[in-house]
């Protein structure tokens, strides 16, 4: 070891910053500094910004886990690019729960996004409570189904596959869609009981838009539009646990 | 077993969602997002998690490979974000210069480069070594030394630039 130490790389400097240089150098480095004021000034700057980093983002490692993932140890159901899903939920709420359905103003000739949510909804309280008569061809027929609903609605329709989430497919109706048309209803039923509808209508407005969310009573409904279709996927138990479904059937519907 | 797998991964949640909120700007519902998907995928692929081997690392590079291949294009940039609001949580309130100081680093980070920014969070926010954050990014490791310099010189002129003898110091 000479009297003059070696002048520290830039990687030096850098690992000295990180406190990650070994000893017996670090030593040098800073007696080098001794020397050189400017440069240990800007080794302090450096420094402070770890500090500034620690200082507003430190906390950040404070916040409580949210229960949505908890979903992540469910049998996973990653398989396409999860994150064009991602990208399109921008959760608007539409408006304080209830408040728009309850404005009979927006009728028919009113908002036809709000129409479509309306109409889904109605059709979901009207049959989802159904025993008996839920469904107008049952699962066990799921291919006449699919193939009849995707005439009449003249579209490519399928019945997404929800049973990883744990909602087997009940079967399906056709409707009349919020203005005009016609639309389908495939109902899904969990172990529990819980049902889960998809209503589906032709896409009139076109466009493409990122996840609505809304709730009315106790239930809880996102509706979106892809190509030629507008989809409203409506359920109990609230956004987080139908945010999960609606990823899902989104995944099914664009493999 | 995907019990136990996520028990695992559970522990590293917290810094996952740090680390995706700062990436994405403070946008929480995204990060947690990119976070959820980050797990999914984990789960998908424990297979291939070579153990014993660094979890952590092994997630964040998940996690940096759907931002960088997925969420970095799909997410137009939005404005730098206000941290004004993530000042009251913090420990010890500073004062007035050290908060514009504070307010003035951070800025420059959110200003930086990509790769720069990633590299730089990756090293003093998450306190991954040279070589995991090269792991992590996918980048020989003298790539990792040169963004994680240049981010700090931007950082540093854009914050003390020629008022380095008037500024106050941030401890």
């Amino acid at each position: 070891m000479s009297d003059l130490p070696e002048i520290p790389t830039e990687d030096e400097i850098q690992a000295l910053v990180d406190g990650r240089l070994d000893p017996a150098r670090r030593a040098e480095v800073e007696a080098w500094l001794s020397e050189n004021p400017d440069e240990a000034a800007r080794v302090a700057e450096l420094r402070d910004i770890s500090g500034a980093v620690e200082q507003v983002y430190g906390h950040l490692l404070e916040r409580p886990i949210p229960a949505r993932f908890q979903n992540a140890a469910a049998p996973s159901m990653a398989r396409s690019p999860v994150w064009r899903v991602a990208a399109m939920i921008v959760l608007v709420a539409m408006g304080a729960a209830g408040g728009w359905f309850a404005n009979d103003a927006v009728g028919p000739g009113g908002d036809p996004n709000v129409n479509l949510a309306r109409g889904a909804v109605k059709a979901h309280q009207m049959y989802a409570r159904e025993v008996r008569h839920a469904v107008e061809v049952p699962a066990s027929e799921e291919a006449h189904l699919v193939a009849w609903l995707s005439k009449r609605l003249d579209a490519p329709l399928r019945a997404p596959n929800l049973d990883v989430q744990g909602y087997r497919l009940v079967g399906g109706r056709l409707l009349p869609a919020s203005d005009s048309g016609p639309a389908a209803q495939f109902m899904y039923e969990a172990e529990s009981g819980e049902r889960l509808t998809l209503y589906v209508e032709q896409n009139l407005t076109g466009g493409e838009t990122a996840f609505r969310f809304t709730e009315y009573d106790d239930v809880s409904a996102f509706w979106w539009k892809d190509g030629p279709l507008a989809y409203v996927l409506i359920g109990r138990g609230g956004r987080d646990s139908l945010l999960t479904l609606a990823r899902a059937t989104y995944q099914e519907l664009n493999p | 077993m995907p019990r136990r797998s996520f028990e695992l991964m559970e522990t590293h949640i917290p810094s996952l969602r740090r680390y995706a909120l700062v990436l994405l700007r403070h946008d929480e519902p995204l990060a947690d997002d990119l976070v959820q998907d980050c797990l999914e995928r984990a789960m998908s692929r424990w297979h291939l998690w070579r153990r014993p081997g660094n979890l952590r690392g092994w997630l964040f590079t998940i996690l940096h490979n759907i931002y960088v291949n997925d969420v970095a294009r799909a997410v137009a940039r939005p404005d730098v974000v206000e941290i004004q609001d993530y000042f009251p949580a913090m420990a010890v309130p500073p004062n007035q210069a050290d908060r514009i100081r504070l307010r003035e680093v951070t800025a420059a980070i959110q200003e930086l480069p990509d790769t720069q920014r990633q590299t730089l969070l990756l090293v003093t926010m998450e306190g991954f070594s040279y070589d995991e954050t090269a792991d992590i990014t996918g980048v020989p490791i003298g790539t990792v030394m040169s963004r994680l310099s240049r981010a700090r010189e931007k950082v540093r002129a854009a914050s003390w630039g020629e008022t380095r003898e008037n500024g106050r110091r941030i401890t």
